[in-house]
């Protein structure tokens, strides 16, 4: 019921630094995935399937502070990122065994 | 009892129209919904009318064939989109579930009226797209493609409006969430919930989670027919199979958005008129959220038939018929409630019954097509549209109808005349069933869905059915003429007239603005009749 209770967490900010090297981990992410999809259709979807959610992870992880957020939250977007695996699963035992 | 004015009296707002529409009261966001959704309601019924007589009548061109395409996508649009998925909870929810946990509204009252407005303008780009561009569309309302892509009717208006409509359903969603988890009066632990409010807590995750998805999958159909994208063209390496598979994602958890709520006022309509604590409530809770977490996958069973792979078939055979069991759960809940119990014969209780009846037959039918042998037999026939008739009409629209009058005492402060409505439940029960089922045997003889014309060894039983529609339009009439007649006519209703113990019997009828002058604290779980119980 009550709002105020709910303490605010964002004392811990990362600096530039953090930043800077999310931003340069994000860059050789992408250099990769284009790389990847020079060698062909395969690479590059398992290059998407792969970098790609890492990618999110990190713009997530740090970029929209899942790192300095309570337990609580962090459960719920796993619970969301858990939800869609399954999805992606079952669509597999299709697009897999056509 | 109370000195605030009942939320139909309170003038602060203004009066008229205006306040109305801009009145974020959950009671008269609720009724917004039930007048718009009843309206749109009956004009699908309207245009469902019509393609029966153009069966009754194949070969006399009653209307031409795209118009036929057309009149069946707009009856399967305006149910599905603007009836059965907001249904329940957009009614009920809205106007029920703060009472029901002891709140004064819900968390986002202002989000609450947007969803409303959300909902409205959907409708509104879904009617546009009939008289704009290449006229009414065609594809059915699940815009398969590549036909969806390729045909030159109006799908891109008619799917942004279905895109919106996904929005008022996100919102509400979120609200129902939040409003659960931080509004329950003191006391009020999750167990001591009423059933409904289980109900409305598991629709709402399934409405928040799967929703998403079918509107991404409309904005990729508007990209593909804007720009060309390729993703679900085979012409152009896409995969028409990947929009089933999305489509279905959403639209099948969409079937228990649907149902859940109405198996929540089920549950909440019984113990009041057997006297006596719900059977098995943990259970029924429990297959609640265990339908909306299984039931959200078990979606392929749509494709059978559609080229995916033999393992995909087996699996999700596997999971459409575990999603049978939560469900049996509950149907065997709801008998043994009635076992014993002090049964008073009233108008609400006949319709649960009727909701309990013709969902087992509508939930059997369905686990027959999970099996994938069956399913080739009768894909794409009658037996698919008596089958989801009796579920989405016999279920989620008897148990609509079972819920209006179990709280129109309490929602309006008018009661309705009993006679009437008991005299409408025959010609709506038979025209249904001679309707319905009558599809469920066309469809087993072969008659294909959607098609214009007949072949001669079908046409009695499509004129057996045709019979059975004007006989349920019938009991349709005489039962909103019934509760219409009552809103202006009706005598006035005590606060608790069917003898109900859980909250919304505690405050009176109409309910004040604020629903209760304190909120209450509760001890007990709740159908506590304790009289009963010694």
């Amino acid at each position: 019921m009550d709002n105020t209770t709910h303490a605010p967490s964002h004392s811990a900010h990362p600096g530039y630094g953090t930043f800077i090297k999310v931003w340069v981990a994000l860059l050789v992410c992408t250099f990769a995935l284009v790389g990847l999809a020079h060698l062909g259709q395969g690479p590059a979807v398992w290059g998407l399937l792969t970098l790609t959610p890492l990618k999110a992870g990190l713009v997530f992880y740090f970029f929209m502070h899942l790192k300095y957020e309570p337990p609580l939250l962090k459960v719920v977007v796993l619970v969301t990122l858990g939800t869609l695996l399954i999805f992606f699963a079952l669509l597999f035992a299709d697009v897999a065994f056509r | 009892m109370t000195t605030q004015p009942s939320y139909l009296d309170y003038t602060g707002n203004g009066t008229g129209l205006k306040a109305w529409l801009t009145s974020t009261d959950h009671k008269r966001v609720g009724l917004l919904y039930l007048y718009s959704m009843i309206s749109f309601f009956l004009v699908a019924v309207g245009i469902g009318v019509v393609m029966r007589l153009v069966q009754l009548y194949p070969f006399q061109h009653l209307v031409k064939a795209q118009t036929y395409n057309a009149l069946f996508t707009l009856h399967g649009v305006i149910m599905i989109f603007l009836f059965v998925v907001p249904g329940l909870p957009a009614i009920f929810g809205n106007f029920f579930l703060p009472i029901l946990i002891g709140a004064k509204d819900v968390a986002f009252p202002r989000l609450n009226l947007a969803s409303w407005y959300f909902f409205m303008a959907g409708a509104i780009l879904a009617i546009l797209s009939l008289f704009t561009g290449g006229g009414a569309p065609d594809t059915g309302w699940t815009f398969y493609a590549p036909f969806s892509l390729k045909t030159g009717t109006n799908i891109s208006l008619a799917v942004f409006g279905a895109f919106v409509l996904g929005f008022s359903s996100m919102l509400t969603g979120i609200n129902f969430i939040v409003t659960i988890h931080r509004l329950r009066a003191p006391g009020m632990t999750f167990f001591r919930m009423p059933l409904m409010a289980w109900a409305l807590y598991s629709t709402s995750w399934i409405q928040l989670l799967a929703t998403p998805i079918l509107a991404i999958t409309l904005v990729l159909v508007i990209l593909e027919r804007f720009f060309g994208i390729g993703i679900f063209d085979p012409a152009k390496g896409g995969d028409p199979l990947l929009y089933q598979h999305l489509f279905w994602i959403y639209s099948h958890p969409a079937v228990y958005i649907m149902i859940l709520p109405g198996m929540g006022a089920i549950s909440e309509i019984l113990p009041t008129f057997c006297k006596r604590p719900i059977f098995g409530y943990k259970a029924i809770a429990f297959s609640s959220m265990s339908i909306a977490g299984v039931g959200s996958l078990v979606w392929a069973h749509h494709m059978f038939t559609s080229g995916m792979s033999e393992f995909a078939n087996m699996v999700f055979s596997l999971l459409t018929m575990i999603v049978a069991v939560p469900s049996a759960i509950k149907v065997f809940n709801w008998v043994s409630t009635l076992y014993k119990g002090s049964i008073d014969f009233q108008p609400p209780l006949l319709f649960a019954l009727t909701f309990i009846f013709l969902f087992c037959i509508g939930g059997l039918t369905g686990v027959m097509q999970g099996a994938l042998a069956i399913n080739v037999h009768i894909h794409d026939t009658y037996f698919i549209v008596g089958h989801f008739h009796y579920v989405m009409f016999g279920g989620t629209g008897f148990a609509l109808f079972a819920a209006l009058l179990y709280w129109f005492p309490k929602m309006f402060g008018k009661m309705y005349s009993k006679r009437a409505i008991y005299a409408s439940w025959l010609p709506l029960f038979v025209g249904f069933n001679m309707l319905y089922f009558g599809m469920l045997i066309l469809g087993m003889m072969g008659m294909p869905r959607r098609y214009y014309v007949h072949l001669p060894q079908f046409h009695w039983m499509h004129v057996f059915a045709t019979v059975g529609s004007w006989l349920l339009v019938l009991g349709l009439l005489m039962y909103f003429g019934t509760l219409l007649y009552a809103i202006f006519r009706g005598k006035k209703a005590d606060a608790n007239p069917w003898g109900g113990v859980s909250l919304e019997w505690t405050i009176p009828s109409p309910p004040p603005l604020e629903n209760f002058e304190t909120i209450p604290t509760i001890t007990t779980g709740p159908y506590h009749f304790a009289e009963e119980e010694k």
